[in-house]
């Protein structure tokens, strides 16, 4: 079983690399972002399509996995939490892509205000998105339950972000445009925690074989 | 399990050859008219539990057995059980396909002739039949009265299937039905059992993990003459809950 063991550890790390080329996604857009920096913005746009590949990748190695290695149990689990979370991680660098378009357009404009929300939610994203993956390589533990939780800090500070700005929109409707696109970035950070969301709960189908999606989640980690 | 749909009941069944516990205390359901697969390793008992089913291994001199097997509620090792007629009821199929060195026909009424049927146009009613239900009857109804060893391998398995179901049994055991046949012919048996299941319990002993995993309703896992693990079968080739079980079944035991 030397070779299987061998593709899965290979796998894992294939999973690996594509979560850290979607954090950098996310850090590099938001960057872009609250430093005003478009050419940076437009590397995250550029390098989206490797981001897309990988995720293709991982796709036909759990196809070939399960075509030739026919896995059972936890093999099979594993492979299957595979395919599911590289499709949550590579939406997730889409919508890093558009965080990325946001920047390049509002880096055009005078900023309305300096970012104060929208950094401290890519903050906690980010650390989803790691721990989620930390969690996939080593197995079970309390991990993906925090994630879970932090889910909801994100959804709090993408509510704050609209109100304050809605403030700022009904004293000057002149910011709107802006205003509007701000509220789209913390809509992209929210899903992209959402993303993150799902990947725990598939390391927790994959730990105990229990599928906790669109249920309450009882922790019992 | 509801105790009511089981056809078999094993309490604390033991088997030993000779002073080798080769079954150990093993308690397990067999439900009516489901597939029941027994896996594990070469030597683990899964094969002397089937056998002990029918007793089959009443053969061997020095084997005796402790605990109770129950077929419909009675103990089948009583000493007033009437084991041809436990035979009939509870049929085999071997690893390597049997037919005896005669004709289709006379293969599969040998059961119902040895019965008392005499009948011409009974027979030949019972042997369609056992054909037909055997998935057979296309190949073979222009040469009943051909060898049966004539057939291909997985033919003459079909044969031997048809041979019990002319007994009408309400049980069949499979002890490796497939291992000697090629893919096409294991999965004509395949769907074979599928429908089989419908009227007849089957009790199948195979080394193909994918076959138990596709065919059965219900597996049980034994290692060392014991029964470590019994669910269904989604869940043992899933999420088995024992690690031995788990071990087994993605390939990294021992």
């Amino acid at each position: 079983m030397g070779i299987f063991d061998d593709e899965l550890r290979a796998l894992r790390e294939t999973v690996l690399k594509l979560g850290g080329m979607v954090e950098n996604a996310i850090h590099d857009s938001v960057k872009a972002l609250v430093e005003r920096d478009s050419d940076l913005a437009r590397e995250v746009i550029k390098r989206d399509h490797l981001i897309n590949a990988l995720d293709v990748k991982i796709d036909e190695e759990c196809v070939r996995l399960i075509a030739l290695r026919q896995p059972m149990a936890r093999d099979l689990r594993l492979i299957t939490t595979a395919m599911k979370i590289t499709t949550d991680l590579e939406r997730m660098g889409d919508l890093a892509g558009n965080i990325a378009e946001r920047a390049i357009e509002l880096n055009a404009e005078p900023q309305l205000k300096p970012f104060k929300n929208i950094p401290m939610m890519a903050e906690i994203t980010k650390q989803m998105v790691r721990d989620a993956l930390d969690a996939f390589v080593t197995g079970c533990s309390r991990l993906p339950y925090e994630v879970i939780k932090r889910d909801d800090e994100v959804d709090a500070l993408t509510v704050r972000n609209f109100e304050e700005l809605l403030g700022l929109m009904i004293q000057d409707p002149k910011i709107i445009p802006l205003a509007v696109k701000r509220t789209y970035i913390a809509k992209y950070l929210e899903r992209i925690a959402d993303h993150a969301t799902n990947i725990a709960e598939m390391i927790i189908y994959m730990c105990k074989g229990k599928m906790i999606r669109h249920t309450e989640i009882s922790d019992d980690a | 399990m509801v105790a009511g749909k089981n056809i078999f009941e094993l309490k604390d069944f033991s088997f030993y050859y000779g002073d080798f516990l080769a079954v150990k205390s093993v308690n397990l359901g067999i439900e009516a008219r489901k597939i029941t697969a027994i896996i594990g390793p070469s030597g683990c008992g899964k094969s002397t539990l089937l056998r002990s089913l029918n007793r089959m291994n009443d053969l061997i001199l020095t084997s005796r057995v402790e605990g109770e097997v129950l077929f419909h509620g009675v103990d089948i090792y009583r000493k007033d059980t009437d084991v041809i007629e436990l035979r009939k009821r509870v049929g085999m199929v071997f690893q390597k396909p049997n037919p005896f060195p005669s004709s289709v026909y006379e293969n599969v009424c040998y059961g119902p002739r040895i019965r008392g049927i005499k009948k011409k146009s009974q027979l030949d009613e019972i042997v369609e039949n056992a054909l037909v239900r055997a998935d057979l009857w296309k190949e073979v109804k222009d040469k009943l009265h051909e060898s049966g060893m004539s057939l291909s391998g997985g033919q003459m398995q079909r044969l031997c299937i048809a041979r019990s179901l002319a007994q009408e049994p309400e049980v069949l055991l499979f002890d490796e039905p497939t291992s000697a046949l090629d893919p096409i012919s294991t999965a004509n048996i395949e769907n074979l059992l599928q429908e089989l299941r419908k009227t007849i319990t089957i009790v199948i002993v195979t080394h193909n993990m994918q076959q138990a995993a596709r065919i059965s309703d219900y597996t049980a896992f034994m290692y060392l003459g014991e029964l470590i693990e019994f669910g269904e079968t989604d869940t043992i080739f899933v999420n088995p809950y024992n690690k031995l079980t788990e071990e087994y079944i993605t390939g990294r035991f021992g």
